[in-house]
C-alpha cells in the first residue's frame, strides 16, 4: 500500500513458505519427547488467511503435573548437578542451532502469528540466538552475576508467555532460567504455539537432557495449571496487566519467586529540538513496530506544541509510505492483527476514541479481504482524560498529545499506571537525561526507540510489573543469593 | 566570530547578493543570520538516519519492478570520465556508449548525460549532437575548488563555451567548514550566474563534511543558493555517494520543496558500482521524496562502472540466464 | 524514670507523620505494657485514615529524597546513627522493658541498631555501581542501567524486635531513596516512637518517613491495598495473615515482601536482599553519533 500512486511498485516478494514444513497435529514436549495431551486439541491459525496451519494439544492439569515432573527429574538428577560449564555449552548449541534454522524459525513465525518476515528474520530470530548466546556465556560464571558467592537455581521454572513475540519471549524466559541451572516448563500462547513446538526440535537435536526444557501448550486453564502447580518454584510471565495481577494472587503466600512483565503506554516526547526525520521514524517504530503488539509501544506520542503540525505532517506523510499486507511479502512493513479478539479489542477502542472526540487518520489502504487487518491509525486531538490515552490497545493506533515545558512533559509521560518503557527525542544532553531521570519507566529510548538487546535490562515500573529480563539483572530473576 | 542572538546588530554583515527564495528570502541578511538558519535546521541523528537507510536497503525489488528501477536507472546515469588521462578518443567513446549503452539491445534507455571535463565539453557535445543527451562539466577548480572565484567564474564560463548544458561545481569546504557559510552561498550565487542557461549541479564532497548535519546544511545553501541539484561527491573522495547521505539530501530536498514550491534535483555520485545499489537509491527516493524525483529531470547516478553492471542485469533479466563482463562494451 | 525525689514529667506517645507528631485522627490509644505487663503508656492508635495520611506524606517526600544525591541520602541517614548515640541509655531502657531483655542483651541490640544505619549509610553512593551499569549492546548505543527507588513503601515491622527489627527494615528502604510508612511492633511500640523523634531532630526530611503506632492486623489491608503504595514489606505482619495481604497487594502489582517463618536474628549482617526488592531498575538507551 502506498499513498501515492507510483510509477514504481514493488512487486510481490514473498519469502519462500516451503522452507517451514507444519506437521497437521502437535503433542506437548514432555521428557524430551512429543507425547499426546489429554485436552482437548485447538486450532492454529494464520491470521493473515484464517488458514488452520494445525492443531495442537492442549495441555491439561494431569499433563502439566507430568511436565513439571519432569522438569523436577531433569533438575534433581542431571541439570541441576551438571558442571556449569557443560549447561552453558547446551546453551551455545542451542544458540547455533537457532541461527542455523533461523530463516525456517522467520518463516513459521511470520505464518503463525502474522508479523512482518522483515521483522522476525531482522530481529526476532537474531535476537533470540543471541539470547542464549549471552546468557550461554553466563552459565558458569554466576558467582559474578553480584548475588555473593554460591549462588543456587530456584528448581523449577514455570514459564507462560504471550503471543506477540513467540520465539523471542521464550528466549528470554528458557534462556537465563537454564543457565542459572533451573529447569522449565514453559507455556506458549494460545494463538501462536508453533515455534515453541519448532523449539522443542531444537533442543532434541542439541541433546538436550530430557525434561530440561517441557513445552506444555493451551490456553489460559493450562496456563493457570503452570503457574499454581505446588512443585514449581518460581513464576516468570509476561503478558497483560489483568493476568500479571491474577498471577500475583495465585502465588501468594507460596514460596514461589515471581517476574512479571506486563502491560504499558509509553510516552514518546518529542521536543521542539529533535532530530525530526529520526524522530518520526522512531515514532514510526514506536507504535507500529510488530503491528502495535508490544507491550513497550510508543503509543502516546507527547508533541511539543509548537511542532506538532510539522511533526504530524511529516508523520503522515511517512505513514503513507508504509505497506500493509502479506507478512511473508519481504516488503510488508505492517502485517496481520494476530488474532480475531485482537482485532476486535484495536476496533473497539478506536471507536470509543472517535466518539470521545478524538481525530482519526488513517491512509488511503487497501487491506486483504480474509484474515485480521487494522491500518496503522492516528488519533490527533486526544486529551489525556480520552481511553485511547489511557488504556493499552495494543495495536497499531497511536494517540498525539501535546505539551509545553519540559515539566509538562513529564508529568504527562507519569501519568500512567503503567511505566514500562518512554522515549524522548531532543538533541539536548543535558534535557534528556534530566527528563530520563525523571520518568518513571524501565525503559527509556532516547533519539531511538524499541531497541532491545541480551545485554540490556528490560522490564517495568509500577503496574508494568517487576523484575528484569537481560543482562545480569535477568539471571538474578532465576538465582537464589546466599544470604536469600 | 559573530553572535547569533543578535545579527541584525552586527555591524559590517555582507549584503548577500542574491536572495533566496520565500520564505527564506532574509536568511542570508548577514553571516550571523545566515549561520543561525543553518544551525537552526533539524538536527540529524546519525545513527537513526542510518538506521533508516539500511532499513529501505533491505526492500526486495522484483521482476516487473526490477526491470522498471534498471531502465529509470539506466536513463539517470550521468555516464563519467573525470581523468586526467582523458581524450578526445575517449570521451567519443564515452559518447557512443551513452547513445547506445547495449549494443545487443536496441530496446535500452539512453543515459542522461555524458559528465566530462570542462576542456572536452565541447567533444561531448559534438559527439552527442541531436541525442538529447546532456554534457555535463564539471568546474570550478574541481575537485578541491582551490582557486579564485574569478578563476572558478572562468572555469564555468569556459564549459559553458564549450558546450556543457550542465555545471557540476564544487563547494568551498574551506569555507564550509570554517563557518563562512556565506561565502560559500555567495559563491554558487556567482556560479549558478556564469552558468547562464545551464543547469548547475553542487557538489557537496560530503566525505569532507563528514557529519549528517553538515550535508544538510550544505544541502540548503546549495538549495537556497539557487542550484538546480545537490550532488554528493566529486568521485575523489571517500566515502561518497552514501545511502545516509543520499537520505539526508532528499530530505532536504523534500522539505525545500514544500516550503518554497521549487523542486530540486539529487545526484549521487561515486562508489555506485552495482545494480543493487542503484535499486537502493530508488527505492529511497521512492520513500524519502517520493516518485516525483524518480526521472532523469531530477535524480541522477554519478558513474561510470555503474551502466554496465545494469546491462549485465538487464540482459539475466531478458534471457533468464546470468550474463558475463563480455557481453557488455569496455568503454 | 524516676529520680529521687522528683516527679518524673511523662511524655505523650504520639504518631509521626509528614515530621509532626499528630495524635491519631480517631482520637483511639491503647495501652502499651512491659514484657512484665507492667504499665508503661497509651500510645496512638493510628487508623487507616492516620495511615492514609501517611501515604500522602510519603508521596509528598518522595521526589526530594529520591532526587537527593546518594552522598546527601547518606549523610542523612549517618546523621541518624549519630543522634541515635545520644539518645543510647534511653533507647537500652525502652528496649529492655518492650523486649524483656538483660541490659547488656539491650545494649547489643541498640548497638547494633545504630551500626545498621552507618552500614547502610554507606550503601546510598554504591548501589548504582553494584546494580547498574553500562551494556554492552550490539550496536552503535551508549545504554546504561541504574537502580532507582520504587516509591513509597509500607512496611510492616517486626513485632519482636523493637528497635534492631525495625532498624534493619527501615533503613534499606530509605537507603534506596524510597519513601516509607511504617506500623510498628503492636506490643513494644515505644523505642519507635523515640526513634520518630531521633528522625525529626536529624536530617531526615519530613514526610520521608512515618511511623504508626498501632495493629498492623488493622492497617495492613489498607496498605496493602493502597494504589498509592508502591511496595509492601510484610515482615511483621500478624501470623495468618500475610496472604492475604499479598493477594491485595496485587491488585496494583506492588512489589512485596514475604515474611520470614519466624523471625529472623536481626544481629547477622544484612545482604542486599532487603534493598533490592524495593529498587527499579531503569534502562537508558541513546545512539552514538557524530
Amino acid at each position: 500500500m502506498t499513498s501515492t500512486s507510483s510509477a514504481f511498485e514493488y512487486a510481490p516478494a514473498p519469502e519462500s513458505r516451503s522452507i517451514v514444513s507444519i506437521a497437521p497435529s502437535y503433542g506437548l514436549f514432555v521428557d524430551g519427547e512429543f507425547v499426546d495431551g489429554t485436552g482437548e486439541a485447538f486450532k492454529t491459525v494464520n491470521p493473515a488467511t484464517e488458514e488452520v496451519l494445525s492443531e495442537v494439544a492442549s495441555g491439561s492439569e494431569a499433563d502439566v503435573d507430568r511436565a513439571v515432573a519432569a522438569a523436577r527429574r531433569a533438575f534433581t538428577r542431571v541439570w541441576g548437578p551438571m558442571r556449569p560449564a557443560d549447561r552453558g555449552k547446551y546453551l551455545f548449541r542451542i544458540a547455533r542451532l537457532l541461527q542455523e534454522r533461523a530463516r525456517e524459525f522467520a518463516v513459521l513465525e511470520s505464518l503463525d502469528n502474522g508479523k512482518p518476515i522483515r521483522e522476525s528474520r531482522d530481529v526476532d530470530v537474531p535476537l533470540a540466538a543471541a539470547h542464549f548466546f549471552y546468557y550461554a556465556g553466563w552459565a558458569d560464571k554466576l558467582e559474578h552475576v553480584g548475588l555473593g558467592t554460591g549462588p543456587r537455581p530456584l528448581g523449577v521454572a514455570g514459564q507462560v508467555i504471550p503471543w506477540n513475540f513467540p520465539l523471542l519471549m521464550l528466549a528470554w524466559k528458557v534462556a537465563p532460567a537454564l543457565a542459572a541451572g533451573n529447569t522449565v516448563v514453559l507455556k506458549p500462547a494460545e494463538t501462536t504455539p508453533l515455534s515453541a513446538l519448532l523449539f522443542a526440535e531444537i533442543c532434541q537435536q542439541a541433546d538436550l537432557p530430557a525434561g530440561v526444557v517441557n513445552i506444555v501448550t493451551g490456553a489460559g486453564d493450562t496456563g493457570r495449571a503452570v503457574v499454581e502447580h505446588g512443585d514449581v518454584d518460581k513464576v516468570a510471565f509476561t503478558g497483560s496487566t489483568a493476568v500479571g495481577k491474577s498471577i500475583a494472587r495465585a502465588v501468594a503466600g507460596t514460596q514461589k519467586l515471581l517476574t512479571l512483565e506486563l502491560g504499558g503506554k509509553a510516552a514518546n516526547i518529542v521536543f521542539d529540538d529533535a532530530p525530526i526525520d529520526q524522530a518520526v521514524e522512531g515514532i514510526v517504530q514506536g507504535i507500529f513496530f510488530n503491528q502495535g503488539h508490544v507491550c513497550c509501544a510508543g503509543s502516546r506520542l507527547l508533541v511539543q506544541e509548537s511542532i506538532h503540525d510539522e511533526v504530524v505532517a511529516s508523520l503522515q506523510r511517512r505513514i503513507g509510505t508504509l505497506r500493509v499486507g502479506d507478512p511473508l511479502d519481504k516488503n510488508t512493513d505492517i502485517g496481520a492483527i494476530n488474532s480475531a479478539e485482537q482485532l476486535a479489542r484495536i476496533r473497539e477502542l478506536s471507536d470509543i476514541g472517535e466518539a470521545e472526540g478524538a481525530q482519526r487518520w488513517q491512509p488511503a489502504c487497501d487491506l486483504p479481504a480474509k484474515g485480521y487487518w487494522f491500518p496503522p491509525t492516528v488519533f490527533t486531538d486526544v486529551s489525556p482524560a480520552h481511553r485511547i490515552a489511557r488504556d493499552e490497545v495494543f495495536g497499531p493506533v497511536l494517540s498525539v498529545l501535546t505539551f509545553r515545558t519540559p515539566d509538562e512533559a513529564v508529568a504527562k509521560a507519569n501519568n500512567t499506571t503503567y511505566g514500562l518503557s518512554a522515549g524522548i527525542w531532543s538533541e539536548k544532553g543535558s534535557r534528556i537525561l534530566k527528563i530520563a531521570n525523571e520518568l518513571r519507566a524501565g525503559v527509556v529510548w532516547a533519539n531511538t526507540f524499541n531497541k532491545f538487546d541480551p545485554t540490556s535490562p528490560f522490564g517495568g515500573y509500577k503496574q508494568s510489573g517487576y523484575g528484569r529480563e537481560g543482562g545480569r539483572h535477568g539471571l538474578a530473576a532465576y538465582l537464589k543469593g546466599a544470604d536469600q | 566570530m559573530t553572535h547569533v542572538l543578535d545579527p541584525d546588530a552586527l555591524p559590517g554583515a555582507t549584503p548577500a547578493v542574491h536572495a533566496p527564495l520565500p520564505p527564506y528570502d532574509d536568511v542570508t541578511r548577514s553571516d550571523a543570520a545566515f549561520r543561525s538558519f543553518l544551525h537552526g535546521l533539524p538536527g540529524v541523528d546519525q545513527v537513526g538516519a542510518e538506521s533508516r537507510a539500511a532499513q529501505l536497503g533491505t526492500r526486495s525489488i522484483k521482476t516487473t519492478s526490477k526491470a522498471w528501477a534498471i531502465d529509470t536507472a539506466i536513463s539517470m546515469v550521468d555516464l563519467t570520465t573525470l581523468e586526467g588521462a582523458d581524450t578526445p578518443g575517449k570521451v567519443r567513446s564515452l559518447a557512443a556508449k551513452a547513445k547506445q549503452p547495449d549494443p545487443s539491445d536496441p530496446t535500452t534507455p539512453r543515459v542522461a548525460a555524458v559528465c566530462v571535463y570542462g576542456d572536452l565539453a565541447g567533444v561531448a557535445r559534438e559527439a552527442l549532437a541531436g541525442t538529447g543527451i546532456h554534457v555535463a562539466a564539471v568546474a570550478t577548480a574541481f575537485p578541491s575548488g582551490r582557486a579564485s572565484r574569478a578563476v572558478k567564474i572562468a572555469d564555468v564560463r569556459d564549459a559553458v563555451g564549450n558546450g556543457a548544458d550542465e555545471i557540476d561545481m564544487v563547494i568551498d569546504r574551506g569555507a564550509f567548514l570554517t563557518g563562512r557559510y556565506l561565502d560559500v552561498y555567495e559563491e554558487i550565487v556567482a556560479v549558478k550566474e556564469a552558468c547562464g542557461d545551464a543547469h548547475l549541479k553542487v557538489i557537496l564532497e560530503t566525505g569532507e563534511l563528514k557529519t549528517l548535519d553538515n550535508v544538510r546544511r550544505a544541502s540548503w545553501i546549495a538549495m537556497l543558493a539557487g542550484g538546480d541539484f545537490v550532488k554528493t561527491s566529486t568521485g575523489k573522495v571517500t566515502p561518497a555517494a552514501t545511502l545516509p547521505v543520499g537520505l539526508v539530501m532528499l530530505e532536504a530536498v523534500r522539505d525545500f520543496r514544500i516550503a518554497t514550491g521549487r523542486q530540486i534535483g539529487v545526484k549521487p555520485a561515486g562508489g555506485i558500482r552495482t545494480t543493487k545499489d542503484a535499486v537502493k537509491h530508488l527505492v529511497m527516493i521512492n520513500e524519502t521524496a517520493g516518485p516525483d524525483w524518480l526521472s532523469p529531470d531530477w535524480f541522477r547516478f554519478g558513474a561510470s562502472s555503474l551502466l554496465n553492471d545494469l546491462l549485465l542485469q538487464r540482459q539475466k533479466l531478458r534471457t533468464g540466464h546470468y550474463s558475463g563482463p563480455d557481453y557488455v562494451t569496455v568503454d | 524514670m524516676i529520680g529521687n525525689d522528683r516527679l518524673a514529667v511523662r511524655k505523650t506517645y504520639k504518631l509521626y507523620v509528614n515530621g509532626a507528631f499528630p495524635r491519631s485522627e480517631s482520637g483511639r490509644t491503647y495501652e502499651v505494657t512491659d514484657s512484665k505487663g507492667h504499665f508503661l503508656a497509651n500510645v496512638a492508635w493510628a487508623s487507616r485514615k492516620d495511615a492514609r495520611d501517611a501515604v500522602v506524606a510519603a508521596r509528598g517526600a518522595f521526589a526530594k529524597w529520591s532526587g537527593a544525591t546518594a552522598y546527601n541520602r547518606g549523610q542523612v541517614l549517618y546523621r541518624v546513627a549519630e543522634v541515635m548515640e545520644g539518645r543510647h541509655l534511653q533507647f537500652c531502657e525502652e528496649v529492655a522493658a518492650a523486649e524483656g531483655l538483660s541490659s547488656s542483651k539491650a545494649r547489643a541490640a541498640v548497638d547494633a541498631a545504630i551500626d545498621r544505619w552507618v552500614w547502610y549509610a554507606g550503601w546510598t553512593d554504591k548501589l548504582a555501581a553494584v546494580l547498574g551499569g553500562a551494556n554492552p549492546v550490539a550496536g552503535p548505543y551508549f545504554d546504561f542501567s541504574t537502580p532507582e527507588p520504587s516509591g513509597v513503601v509500607a512496611v510492616l515491622a517486626p513485632q519482636q524486635s523493637s528497635l534492631l527489627g525495625l532498624v534493619s527494615v527501615l533503613a534499606p528502604v530509605l537507603t534506596t531513596g524510597n519513601t516509607a510508612v511504617v506500623v510498628t511492633s503492636r506490643q513494644r511500640p515505644i523505642p519507635a516512637v523515640t526513634l520518630a523523634e531521633v528522625l525529626a531532630t536529624s536530617d531526615v526530611p519530613g514526610g520521608v518517613v512515618n511511623l504508626l503506632t498501632g495493629d498492623a492486623e488493622e492497617l495492613g489491608p489498607w496498605l496493602a491495598e493502597h494504589a498509592d503504595v508502591d511496595g509492601i514489606d510484610l515482615t511483621g505482619a500478624p501470623a495468618g495473615r500475610a496472604m492475604e495481604f499479598e493477594r491485595e497487594a496485587a491488585g496494583t502489582i506492588k512489589r512485596v515482601v514475604r515474611p520470614p517463618a519466624t523471625e529472623p536474628d536481626w544481629s547477622a549482617e544484612p545482604g542486599l536482599s532487603r534493598m533490592t526488592p524495593f529498587l527499579e531498575t531503569k534502562t537508558v538507551w541513546h545512539p552514538m553519533g557524530v
